[in-house]
């Protein structure tokens, strides 16, 4: 029985990843999951989060925004419209966008605005979590 | 007659025109390069989109979303146009435009209103010449977009689609086969067929699935992307497009100006050639008329 399993993230532009590792867990829309090797298939809506994978003793983070999870045959599929690994991530670039998402919040005139900068908050806060994450786990390297 | 000096002016600057277009040959050859790269990349992406939307209607019966729903009442009807920022592309910005035209015109025979989203500014331009509306227009985004381009305008159409604003939705974008040929194509969008979603379905033998949330949920997250998978798509070609129509466009320049320097050095030299005999007649003519 293989125990290791294939991770592989693709977005439009470009495909961000695809190696053997021994966990993933993934921001999933109702809640995280975690996959490990032999899991059946699966298939998930992901939110706006971290996702991170585990092989060896290390833990790397990738931030994922509006994608999907594929799990089947070992293999998981991270269909992303961005992804970002943590070492790319501009952590004065995400700053800034959560300040100006926090001011567009406090004078949000609607429902629609206020969801929108909403949405940016988070997704700012999120790449700010997973570069936090990866420097403690000490992976920011990779 | 034109004088020598005239000639040799006019052999100058074709020479220079030619040195500019082929510049810009090579420059559109190198950005085609780049633009392909990109459609290769865009491809697994692509691929596992489709397989995945395959093997979820497989799994749904064509449950009802909205965007699959065709309204009852067709009175307005959608195009996104997309063209280059520039020009010097011989006629691929104006067939796209020749192409969206042709579809409003057919839509409005059949009363119906037409409106415009235009990609690249000379869309735009062309299209703010006839009666009809443009709702948006991107201009100067042609020369980088990235997929949030598409996901900008993704939105904006299902946000109108959804709100009965627009009842159908048409993409115009340049198809690119290859080098030589990039016809117009237009595709509908919205209303998605259910046929275009499950295109797939029968080849995928989709094993038993879990699906997170429902399938309908997924569906509802899967469809609305789908459309912006297909404007990306369409945005893709049609900057693989300009650039290869460009690529043509400035190699026929080029040859264009091969063929006018050479007729123009020909005429030079028989120019030259008249006046150094002028010339001689003057000499030979003085010299009898001393002897004389």
């Amino acid at each position: 029985m293989a125990s290791k399993l294939l991770l592989e993230i693709v977005t439009p532009d470009r495909k961000v990843l695809s190696q053997e590792v021994d966990y993933v867990g993934a921001p999933g829309i109702e809640g995280e999951f975690g996959i490990m090797a032999n899991h059946i298939p699966f298939l998930s809506a992901l939110g706006v989060g971290n996702l991170y994978f585990k092989e060896g003793n290390r833990t790397h983070y990738i931030f994922v925004s509006g994608g999907f999870a594929e799990v089947g045959n070992n293999k998981v599929t991270i269909l992303a419209e961005v992804a970002e690994k943590a070492v790319e991530i501009d952590i004065a670039r995400a700053q800034k966008a959560q300040e100006k998402a926090k001011a567009r919040l406090a004078k949000a005139q609607d429902r629609i605005e206020s969801a929108r900068a909403q949405a940016a908050l988070q997704r700012a806060l999120a790449r700010l979590t997973c570069k936090d994450a990866a420097q403690k786990a000490g992976t920011t390297t990779h | 007659m034109a004088s020598l000096k005239d000639v040799q002016n006019q052999i100058v600057s074709i020479k220079k025109t030619k040195q500019i277009t082929k510049a810009m040959n090579m420059v559109a050859s190198a950005k085609l390069r780049g633009a392909q790269d990109r459609i290769e990349r865009f491809r697994p992406y692509a691929d596992k989109f489709y397989e995945m939307l395959g093997d979820l209607a497989a799994g749904a019966d064509s449950s009802v979303h909205p965007l699959l729903e065709v309204h009852e009442e067709i009175k307005t009807v959608g195009i996104v146009l997309t063209t280059s920022d520039r020009g010097l592309c011989g006629s691929f910005n104006a067939n796209m435009i020749n192409a969206a035209l042709k579809k409003a015109a057919e839509k409005k025979a059949e009363g119906k209103t037409v409106k415009f989203y235009c990609v690249g500014k000379k869309g735009a331009a062309a299209v703010a010449k006839t009666e009809y509306e443009i709702v948006e227009a991107y201009k100067d985004d042609m020369t980088h977009f990235d997929f949030n381009l598409a996901a900008s305008i993704g939105n904006k159409v299902i946000d109108a689609y959804l709100a009965e604003e627009l009842d159908e939705v048409f993409l115009v974008f340049g198809e690119f086969v290859n080098v030589a040929s990039q016809p117009p194509n237009t595709l509908q969008i919205l209303p998605m067929s259910s046929e275009a979603a499950g295109e797939e379905a029968e080849s995928g033998a989709s094993s038993e699935y879990i699906y997170e949330p429902s399938v309908e949920g997924l569906l509802a997250e899967l469809l609305p992307r789908f459309v912006k998978v297909q404007v990306y798509r369409g945005l893709l070609d049609t900057s693989c497009s300009e650039h290869a129509a460009r690529m043509a466009a400035m190699d026929n320049a080029s040859r264009a100006c091969d063929d006018m320097t050479e007729t123009l050095t020909l005429l030079y030299n028989k120019t030259r050639q008249a006046a150094i005999t002028a010339d001689l007649m003057d000499i030979v003519g003085g010299a009898e008329a001393l002897k004389g």
